[in-house]
């Protein structure tokens, strides 16, 4: 995947896999770097062996309380190991099975959502055993796209393209944030890319990412979405604009 | 707790941090076993670690109440992210202790505990009494090959990695306190950790 050729803002983005490493991302950067590292095995590489190398850091040895050990035992009664990961051919980032499933019957079903919502609970099932609850502010391992799919708001909106292409915006508006999945989307064209936009209750359209060039994507805008009118896709020069430059192909008129 | 010798013997799970005793459990088998639900094999895990991944917690946590619940909640993970373990990816052990530290900075960014953010505290807490088993010892060689390897970093390397790994910060932050041109403190922690890595001879 030539992911070097990603825009500007990226240009950096290997500088970024040391800082991701060791946890030095903010949010934001991180959300980015993970959906990079999605399409980059040259980066997952870089992380899987630096986070070695950053563990062996970590030499100071202190034995935690044995009531912790209790508690750590009795409360995996409670929770169900994940299934594990496939790999695809191609040697991409390992996908769920699960999602691996949805993408081959895309926007079928809110299966996903509800097995997601279905951990949720149970994550918070498990926390009454915690010595405390769980953080208010501990987001648990969902990342925000899964917390988007699982918002109990989310809301779909869905286009075809002529060529049979579709792609599906979800929005959550507690959540603030959207998510686009693109199946079979054909790739914009040599020199391009596909961007996202935010139309602001101004009507103003903010940028709100560059979609990676797969035509099976899952991404998460970038930038508030808890008010925005519509989302919109345009092609632009690589790199991407900062006012779109051409009509868009497809907009997405969220309902408020 | 006995370690199990589970027996892969001879091959050296890519985990082991180069230098760890080998009667030390196989943490990859294990990991593995606790993906199938085996609890009795994630209780071996939980001996094996506990005390590694509970003093890194501690350290960047500080509090030791929270890293308590910290580390509670790291183990809570591994057991159900074990199946996501890839032994090809690196060890069982750094796989650990990367969730470890995960969560660890997740918490004091969350918390913004004032204690954290107070650059004077003594680090270590001396109400946590440390392990005084033969595992503290093999540490301590440990302890000696990383504090060699990471001699070879230059300073800003080495302060730029610390102030990220142990003080939870982020490379912007590191960046100011360093008085670093913004953007160049992600460089530095990334060469450091090439080198260290290099220099450590880690996966070999």
């Amino acid at each position: 995947m030539s992911d070097h050729q990603q825009p500007q803002g990226w240009d950096d983005v290997h500088a970024l896999v040391g800082a991701y490493a060791v946890d030095a991302l903010d949010d934001g950067e991180r959300e980015r770097f993970e959906a990079h590292l999605r399409q980059c095995a040259d980066c997952r590489d870089e992380v899987a062996s630096l986070q070695e190398a950053a563990a062996l850091l970590g030499t100071d040895d202190v034995a935690p309380p044995t009531e912790l050990r209790d508690q750590v035992l009795a409360g995996i009664t409670t929770i169900r190991p994940l299934p594990p990961l496939s790999h695809d051919a191609s040697g991409g980032a390992p996908v769920e099975l699960a999602a691996r499933r949805r993408r081959l019957r895309p926007f079928s079903s809110s299966r996903l959502p509800l097995l997601v919502a279905a951990s949720v609970v149970l994550l918070a099932a498990v926390g009454g055993l915690l010595l405390r609850p769980w953080a208010g502010t501990d987001e648990g391992p969902l990342t925000a796209t899964e917390q988007v799919l699982a918002a109990a708001d989310a809301t779909r909106y869905e286009q075809e393209f002529p060529d049979g292409s579709r792609a599906t915006v979800v929005v959550s508006r507690s959540e603030g944030r959207a998510v686009i999945l693109t199946e079979d989307m054909a790739l914009a064209p040599e020199g391009k890319v596909y961007e996202l936009w935010l139309q602001s209750p101004e009507g103003t359209m903010v940028p709100a990412g560059l979609m990676p060039d797969e035509p099976d994507t899952e991404l998460l805008l970038e930038g508030d979405a808890s008010e925005a009118k519509a989302v919109g896709i345009t092609v632009e020069p690589d790199g991407g604009s900062a006012i779109p430059t051409t009509t868009p192909i497809a907009v997405f008129t969220l309902d408020t | 707790m006995d370690p199990v010798h589970d027996d892969a013997a001879g091959a050296p799970h890519p985990g082991a941090p180069a230098g760890r005793h080998d009667t030390a459990p196989d943490l990859g088998a294990l990991l593995k076993r606790s993906a199938r639900g085996d609890s009795t094999a994630f209780a071996e895990l939980y001996d094996a670690t506990a005390s590694r991944v509970h003093g890194l917690v501690l350290r960047v946590v500080r509090d030791p109440a929270q890293a308590e619940e910290v580390t509670q909640e790291v183990f809570l993970e591994v057991w159900r992210q074990a199946s996501r373990y890839d032994a090809a990816r690196g060890s069982a052990l750094a796989w650990m202790m990367t969730i470890g530290h995960r969560k660890a900075v997740d918490r004091v960014r969350s918390a913004e505990a004032a204690t954290r953010r107070d650059l004077s505290y003594e680090q270590g807490n001396q109400t946590v009494p440390h392990d005084e088993t033969a595992e503290a010892a093999q540490a301590s060689l440990e302890a000696r090959r990383v504090r060699a390897a990471l001699s070879q970093l230059t300073d800003v390397q080495r302060e730029a990695i610390e102030l990220a790994y142990f003080g939870g910060y982020t490379h912007t932050e590191v960046a100011a306190l360093l008085d670093l041109p913004v953007g160049t403190a992600k460089t530095r922690i990334r060469d450091g950790l090439i080198r260290l890595r290099d220099s450590i001879g880690v996966g070999r």
